[in-house]
């Protein structure tokens, strides 16, 4: 068994790759980084590990934010939510929860789990259920693979929880989800049904937590030596560059709730006389150059400063920002063809079929997880002794 | 105020710049040095402009003076006052409490005690919590034992409803005689911590917002001056002296605002770009409709994120005193002599190579001795004053909306060290008085007035919510000194915004009026 303690600079990579992942949708991490490194300085832990080191009957929740970003930098969170998420799940279920894990590792979402792990002394598993960032609940590799639509649950700042006891599909867990969501004043913390520590071991989209630490040591490393961010950023994340120049174009509307649209980057430099259109469906869906498709879902279409290598989401977009596209191609388990029947292109309404960017990226734990004798020494879930109420 | 006489001050690090205009008529412009009193050296530039336009200083209609000194203050951490921070949330926000990422030392002298009461509206105005006056007037208490008289009052969602603020102003003012209060509603966007931030930064500096404001005060009455005072603020328009005493943080990012509108006044110009060199940097920015271009991001004051649109300028180390290094290869800044270029330039007979010498040597200025340049190569010179138009053009084309050429106004001292049409420009204008563009610029300026807010469109048009929102910018803009009948619409931009319901929209507009006379 391995553990990667995190230290407060390891939270400000960890939030910078998740806004990377976040390919332009998520919302902004910044907030979620100074709420995860507030509870070091209050002296708590966190403490990630491996899927592979879950038992098999570990029982893991995933938690994440819902909502409207514009609401959650001005009604932000009040620090508990979570853990009512997951004491209202422990009740439903009458099981402790061992570990917790990101639904969603792109965006704000990737830093969600990690305040509730250390107010409660529980693991962060190193996954996710979307490698990325997506629009609705039912897209993670969970409910692709057939994770439960219920017991779910949904918590406000105000001590407000829906338990949802029963949902047909999770289609209608998303409907029920976004209901509760507004009537909490769009913003609230939510927690879908637990799962066994051998699903996510199988499903759960592996080393996430780590890839984000990699992409943000990266950006951070490249500014620190004064070097170009863009070109670090390719040499460490397998991915390509499709286009380096500056925004031209920028239209984007609201459609049932979504962002959509479409974005212009023209080519500067060695890209000159070139440009890229990007599709917008909250995240960057399609790059294209004329009649050729360069990069699609579930490939991942990050857009970030040329200049900082800082990730820069559909809602900032503007005229005249000089920005980097860059490709990075979606892991394995994003890529079966179950799995692009909700996350392929043809799932966002394109008529056609994936084409993948290269082989899958198989992201590696960090280095700095440590041997520990951790499991033997201490029970995993420390706060939670004795029966449930 | 077509013939009224203005004077505008530029205070800068070095100099500080004052320009007489009467009407639209540029009657005189003057250098001088800043004084670490700032009041003295805005006095010596005053007394200097009037003496050199043969103008009393009782003619004079308004004084427009734009200075740093503000922001001097927070970088410095001087003249901060204690400030007690009440914010109205309910339970809401507690993981993230105020000034939870400002830099510690800065924290450690604003800090003056912190409440989170009940309080505060959701997105659509529905209540959070009712107002907690009881636990306001315990939190006055502690306030008022420990001499705390500045406040800093934040509601969530505040820009959707001001009221609560309002009443947890009433309820402050109340308890604690004679205290100031900054509301956050009037402060900053929608982004409850960067607001929250700018308001605390605000209140802090109450005091010497009212001090300065005074001592300019006192130093006009000597001079026999007794006009309205201005202060020019971020976005370049101003703001009246009795305003500015309760927004002191308005100025606080309003440094290059002034040179870019006086570029546009100077050349008539309403969308160029504006290169403005200096002694030590150039900042170059984009007029768009005769204001500089905001940056979309807000700014980050001594290390605080706030949410305040400032102009989008990008600096780098080029000006008139920047060091030329002619052995190996060629370089150019960004280390400079600064201000100490009359003694350091080898044309003023220093030991020093400058950017000034390079110029003045290939004859595109008059300064010092040009004998004691002649030991200069004509390479190094022609190839020193590529490398500076290169640099210009590189970032000239970053920050350009489009490929297509478009004119670019030089201003500033230094910017004699460029000659000839920049790359990418249909024209570069050099105008009559460039050295002095930040002066006239605030002479210039008009006033405005700015809401940003989140509305839902239930229940409501699209059309009636932008009509509250332009008629509450009007308000702002007379309040700060516009003639209300000059009052125009200058900028509205809508933004839908995800996964709201009832189709909310944030919308942000500005309104431009001149004077009152």
């Amino acid at each position: 068994m391995k553990v990667w303690t995190l230290t407060e600079a390891d939270i400000d990579r960890i939030a910078l790759g998740a806004g990377i992942l976040g390919t332009g949708g998520g919302g902004n991490p910044y907030l979620g980084m100074l709420m995860t490194k507030a509870q070091l300085k209050q002296g708590r832990m966190i403490e990630v590990i491996r899927p592979c080191d879950l038992a098999p009957d570990a029982h893991v929740l995933a938690l994440g934010n819902i909502g409207a970003p514009t609401v959650s930098v001005e009604k932000m969170e009040e620090g508990d939510e979570g853990v009512r998420c997951l004491r209202a799940i422990e009740k439903q279920t009458g099981r402790k929860v061992d570990a917790v894990i990101a639904d969603e590792i792109g965006g704000s979402n990737g830093l969600a789990p990690m305040i509730t792990a250390a107010k409660l002394g529980l693991p962060v598993v190193d996954a996710d259920g979307m490698g990325r960032a997506f629009p609705e609940v039912q897209m993670t590799t969970f409910f692709i693979h057939g994770q439960a639509t219920h017991p779910a649950a949904l918590a406000d700042a105000l001590g407000n929880i829906m338990l949802v006891t029963n949902a047909t599909t999770p289609e209608m867990l998303e409907k029920l989800m976004r209901a509760g969501t507004v009537a909490m004043g769009c913003t609230a913390h939510m927690t879908t049904a637990p799962m066994d520590g051998q699903f996510i071991r199988d499903y759960g989209v592996p080393h996430t937590v780590s890839q984000c630490w990699e992409l943000g040591d990266t950006v951070l490393a490249a500014r620190a030596a004064k070097t170009d961010p863009v070109e670090a950023l390719m040499a460490r994340s397998g991915g390509t560059l499709l286009m380096r120049g500056k925004v031209t174009d920028i239209g984007r509307r609201i459609a049932a709730g979504f962002v959509r649209g479409s974005l212009t980057v023209t080519g500067l430099e060695a890209f000159s006389g070139r440009s890229l259109i990007i599709d917008i469906q909250n995240e960057y869906l399609v790059a294209r150059e004329g009649d050729r498709v360069h990069a699609m879902v579930p490939d991942l279409i990050c857009i970030v400063d040329s200049e900082t290598g800082r990730p820069i989401t559909t809602e900032e977009q503007r005229y005249g920002l000089r920005v980097s596209v860059i490709a990075i191609p979606s892991p394995a388990l994003l890529r079966s063809d179950l799995a692009l029947k909700s996350v392929g292109p043809r799932a966002f309404g394109y008529d056609f079929d994936f084409i993948p960017l290269g082989a899958p990226t198989e992201a590696q734990p960090v280095a700095a997880y440590q041997d520990t004798s951790l499991a033997e020494t201490r029970p995993l879930t420390p706060i939670h002794s004795g029966a449930l109420s | 105020m077509s013939g009224m006489l203005r004077i505008g001050v530029d205070v800068g690090g070095t100099n500080t710049d004052a320009a007489l205009l009467r009407g639209n008529e540029v009657l005189a412009t003057i250098k001088t040095g800043t004084t670490a009193d700032v009041t003295g050296g805005v006095s010596n530039a005053i007394r200097s402009v009037l003496a050199a336009a043969g103008v009393a200083g009782s003619e004079i209609g308004g004084v427009m003076i734009g200075t740093t000194h503000f922001l001097n203050a927070v970088v410095e951490g001087r003249h901060l006052e204690k400030t007690g921070v009440l914010r109205l949330c309910g339970a809401a926000t507690r993981a993230l409490p105020p000034m939870i990422d400002w830099p510690e030392e800065l924290k450690a002298l604003v800090d003056g005690g912190v409440a989170l009461v009940g309080g505060g509206v959701h997105f659509d105005g529905a209540e959070i919590a009712p107002l907690d006056g009881k636990a306001i007037r315990a939190a006055c208490e502690n306030w008022r034992r420990m001499g705390v008289d500045t406040v800093a009052i934040c509601s969530v969602f505040a820009l959707v409803d001001a009221r609560m603020e309002l009443a947890a102003a009433e309820i402050v003012a109340n308890e604690i005689p004679g205290v100031a209060i900054s509301l956050s509603h009037r402060i900053g966007r929608t982004g409850l911590l960067q607001r929250e931030s700018a308001t605390i930064l605000n209140a802090s500096l109450h005091r010497i917002g009212k001090e300065t404001v005074a001592a300019f005060r006192a130093a006009f009455a000597s001079l026999g001056m007794t006009c309205p005072l201005y202060l020019t603020q971020n976005d370049g328009t101003l703001m009246s002296a009795d305003y500015a005493e309760r927004f002191p943080v308005f100025t606080i990012a309003s440094g290059p605002t002034n040179s870019m509108r006086g570029a546009a006044f100077l050349t008539g110009l309403t969308d160029a770009a504006v290169i403005d060199i200096g002694g030590t940097t150039t900042d170059i920015g984009m007029l768009v409709g005769g204001f500089p271009r905001s940056r979309s991001e807000g700014a980050v004051i001594a290390g605080v994120p706030t949410n305040f649109r400032v102009p989008d300028v990008f600096s780098f180390g080029l000006g008139g005193g920047s060091l030329v290094r002619s052995t190996g290869t060629l370089g150019i800044g960004p280390d400079s002599v600064g201000f100490r270029l009359p003694q350091k330039a080898l044309c003023f007979g220093g030991d020093t190579l400058t950017a000034t010498d390079i110029a003045v040597a290939a004859g595109l200025a008059d300064l010092g001795d040009r004998s004691r340049l002649k030991h200069l190569g004509a390479g190094l010179v022609r190839a020193a004053l590529a490398k500076m138009k290169t640099d210009v053009e590189n970032v000239l084309d970053q920050m350009k909306p489009g490929p297509e050429a478009i004119p670019a106004v030089l201003v500033g001292g230094g910017s004699v060290l460029i000659d000839g049409l920049l790359d990418g420009t249909s024209q570069s204008l050099k105008p009559p008085h460039f050295g002095s563009a930040n002066a006239i610029g605030a002479a210039i300026a008009q006033v405005s007035g700015e809401v940003d807010s989140v509305v839902s469109l239930e229940g409501t048009t699209r059309e009636a919510a932008l009509a509250g929102i332009v008629a509450e910018a009007r308000h702002r803009a007379v309040e700060a000194g516009a003639a209300e009948a000059t009052v125009t619409l200058a900028e509205v931009e809508e933004t839908p915004l995800s996964y709201l319901p009832g189709n909310a929209i944030r919308i942000a507009a500005k309104v431009v009026g001149d004077l009152a006379a």
